[in-house]
């Protein structure tokens, strides 16, 4: 039986034949309860404008102050990168890197890498860098957190408040949109890009 | 449907890690996409065992340290995570605070408790509640990263109280054994492969009525 026709469970192991799913629907493992394979709801069309849409976002969140601090009359605001580069001259470099790097470079990368893959094989053919391009992707999924900062400005503002009048800004609605905008994107089954790839290919 | 699905190391087959491409066990790079191949993940027990141990070990530093140092006029206050959960608590932002204790204290520790308890009921390859015990594998996956929040609320924190004498908020000394408890918990449960669960020999009882509930894929 041609290979290409089999699934195996990542978590357990168990080997079955590929069906053809309709739309939305989603494969699970009987012995374990993992989830297989996913016919997506959407297709590239709709990966590529998240992934506009996230890059657009992304912007914005990083451009415009998270929130703003006022104490007795002074005023404190603070976009992402300035409270890295203030976390490192403090001289906790750990916050600085994990910020740096969960919440800026990482879904950046993706944003780019996501383009990268995606218009090409819109427009028919396989970038040149393909499989490298999915592998890195696979390999940033779990270290992107762009949702995890989102809930800890959520709790620096009410923190705050006790103390101080805090107001929420453009940043922080820049990133309440980017962690929805992200989550979706990367909910997305990878195997329809490996998929496509394959068939444009052959 | 009733007869017994088969495993990959049964029928001398390996699926890529990478693509999901399905090979014949002898073949070591994946074909499609160039993927190293192996039965089960490399390293085995050991690295999975060696970065939880540390991450139990860094666990007690980032609980019993100062997470966050507040000072305002002359006072100066050391806050332990916990500490600040129940400032959270007292301010009346309670959904706040039950958000903050799970993600830092009660998600770490269940990462390590769990993934120690799968290791052994692995290497003593148990076959109990195999399923259940994969569930569990899956639930610790998903949640790890989101103990990353106390590290962001730190560093937001540090940067906007920043009124010199006035009120400043600098970060204690807990925050880099509390980073690298959730950095290694979260190596350690990918380093772990759960298809270990199930290379216990076991009868299965399971597969003597068909599970009505998931009957999108059919055993080959």
């Amino acid at each position: 039986m041609p290979s290409a026709l089999l699934v195996i469970c990542e978590h357990c192991d168990s080997v079955y034949r590929r069906q053809v799913l309709k739309p939305g629907e989603v494969a699970r493992c009987q012995r374990c309860g993992s989830v297989l394979y996913r016919r997506e709801r959407h297709d590239l069309d709709a990966m590529l404008a998240l992934t506009l849409a996230s890059l657009i976002v992304f912007l914005i969140a990083n451009a415009y102050p998270i929130m703003r601090l006022d104490l007795a009359g002074i005023e404190n605001d603070t976009t992402l990168w300035h409270a890295i580069l203030t976390s490192y001259d403090s001289g906790v470099d750990a916050i600085a890197i994990a910020a740096a790097v969960c919440v800026f470079i990482f879904p950046l990368m993706q944003i780019g890498l996501f383009l990268y893959v995606l218009l090409p094989l819109r427009m028919g053919h396989v970038p040149r860098a393909f499989i490298g391009a999915m592998h890195a992707l696979r390999q940033m999924q779990p270290w992107s957190m762009v949702e995890v900062f989102m809930l800890g400005t959520l709790v620096s503002v009410v923190k705050l408040s006790v103390v101080a009048e805090v107001t929420p800004e453009t940043g922080f609605w820049g990133f309440v949109a980017l962690a929805c905008l992200l989550t979706a994107l990367i909910n997305f089954d990878l195997h329809l890009l490996w998929d496509r790839a394959e068939a444009l290919q052959s | 449907m009733s007869a017994r699905i088969p495993r990959a190391i049964e029928l001398g087959v390996l699926g890529c890690p990478a693509c999901s491409r399905v090979v014949p066990a002898s073949v070591q790079v994946c074909p499609r996409c160039a993927m190293p191949l192996h039965a089960r993940k490399p390293g085995g027990y050991h690295t999975s065992w060696a970065l939880l141990i540390a991450a139990a070990i860094l666990y007690i530093p980032a609980n019993l340290l100062p997470i966050m140092l507040t000072s305002q006029l002359l006072d100066v206050q050391r806050s332990t995570i916990l500490s600040g959960v129940f400032l959270l608590w007292q301010e009346g932002s309670w959904d706040l605070a039950l958000i903050v204790f799970t993600a830092s204290i009660v998600i770490p520790l269940a990462k390590i408790v769990v993934l120690a308890a799968l290791l052994l009921t692995c290497q003593s390859r148990s076959a109990w509640r195999q399923r259940e015990r994969t569930q569990v594998y899956r639930i610790i996956e998903f949640i790890g990263h989101w103990s990353m929040l106390d590290v962001f609320v730190v560093a937001l924190l540090l940067t906007l109280v920043h009124f010199g004498k006035l009120a400043q908020v600098e970060a204690g000394s807990a925050i880099i054994p509390f980073t690298g408890v959730v950095v290694l918990t979260m190596l350690a449960s990918m380093s772990f492969d759960p298809r270990l669960i199930w290379d216990a020999p076991a009868p299965e009882p399971a597969s003597a009525s068909p599970d009505h509930d998931r009957p999108a894929a059919t055993a080959v």
